[in-house]
């Protein structure tokens, strides 16, 4: 009964439990990264990194499709860490940022936005190739997947494309955001990934937002602005280029 | 108070966002084009503003803080609530195409950044 009436309370109020719950994985990856990896190993990258084990088990154990915020334990954890929260949090990280640095990277950042899509497009699409797809619709759906997973599946319906490949677009483009959340603090030393103007850059070419978010936030949170300034375009871009330009280009080649 | 803080930041997101969906119809696709950026845009213009023409005031300053303080909670959250599943079962195309379309793009990240003259700030 007693457990009956916690578990009836930690639904009832389950963005509270979000918090309770996101502050000790927060306070362990933290204990972890002191203790065990002498603080080599940033503690939010160790919090990200569980955050994505807990999805992988949420959807194993539930077959669903929002990680651990599937069981209604933690569906909290679902509005936490959704879309407006994430939004508003990234917003609130503009404050304090240097005006002088976005002017000094403007063209160059915008730049970046463009050939970051393009160059996803054309990997993704030069993979689709290599796995035996010939049709330019499949080919640019899955390019725009790799670009990010809201692109691939705006583009495969604005073309029509069968909904087998709409979904590995999907899949093609949550890829890059867990390995870009994962990866980034890993490859930024070799990147150049330290200052206002690379994060800007690294922004615009990777695109996609929780990936860049989560990524810069296990790096350097005095970065995240301006990496997240620069991929929140991207998406847009991507709608823009993939089923009309990039379409067009695939299409003439097959 | 705490709260114009976070209701001016609410502000800037609303106006962003919304500035994000004409522009999106505008140009006729079906996303928001850059909404998070231009809220941002708006707050950093008014930061820096508000060092040299007025001050927000230091409660004000910390509702704003508080939500910035709470970014990588949430960002933690937010990977707690990914698909993972999909992004690893469905079969090696997708995982290929995804890191190959990240092991590209973070290739170009030293070479445009020489373009862009970004000065290193080893730190």
């Amino acid at each position: 009964m007693i457990l009956e009436s916690l578990l009836a309370v930690l639904e009832k109020n389950s963005l509270i439990t979000a918090f309770a719950f996101v502050g000790i994985l927060v306070w362990l990856s933290y204990e972890i990264s002191t203790r065990l990896t002498g603080g080599h190993i940033h503690g939010s990258a160790i919090a990200i990194a569980l955050g994505l084990v807990l999805a992988y088990v949420g959807g194993r154990l539930t077959g669903g499709q929002q990680g651990l915020a599937d069981f209604s334990l933690f569906a909290g954890v679902g509005i936490l860490g959704g879309a407006m929260f994430r939004d508003f949090a990234i917003v609130a990280t503009a404050f304090g940022a240097e005006l002088e640095a976005l002017k000094k990277a403007g063209l160059v950042g915008a730049a970046s936005v463009v050939i970051g899509v393009v160059l996803s497009f054309v990997v993704g699409a030069i993979v689709a190739v290599a796995f035996g797809y010939s049709d330019a619709v499949s080919i640019s759906t899955i390019g725009a997947g790799a670009a990010t997973y809201i692109v691939g599946p705006v583009t495969g319906t604005a073309l029509g494309a069968d909904s087998g490949v709409i979904a590995l677009s999907v899949a093609a483009g949550l890829t890059k955001s867990v390995l870009v959340m994962i990866g980034t603090p890993f490859i930024a030393p070799h990147i150049g990934l330290n200052n206002p103007h690379a994060a800007l850059i690294y922004g615009g070419l990777m695109g996609t937002t929780s990936g860049v978010a989560g990524g810069l936030a296990a790096t350097d949170p005095k970065l995240v602005p301006y990496g997240a300034m620069t991929a929140t375009f991207y998406t847009g871009v991507g709608c823009l280029l993939a089923p009309s330009v990039l379409f067009l280009m695939v299409r003439s080649i097959v | 108070m705490v709260i114009y803080g976070v209701a001016l930041l609410a502000f800037c997101m609303l106006v962003g966002v919304f500035v994000g969906d004409i522009l999106g119809v505008l140009i006729g696709v079906q996303a928001n084009v850059g909404g998070v950026g231009i809220a941002m845009l708006m707050l950093i213009v008014l930061s820096n503003l508000s060092h040299q023409k007025f001050t927000l005031g230091e409660p004000t300053e910390r509702g704003i803080g508080f939500w910035s303080a709470m970014y990588i909670p949430i960002v933690v959250a937010m990977a707690a609530k990914q698909n993972v599943i999909a992004a690893i079962s469905s079969g090696w195309l997708a995982i290929v195409a995804g890191v190959a379309a990240v092991a590209v793009s973070f290739a170009m990240i030293p070479v445009l950044s020489r373009i862009g003259g970004g000065e290193r700030h080893d730190s």
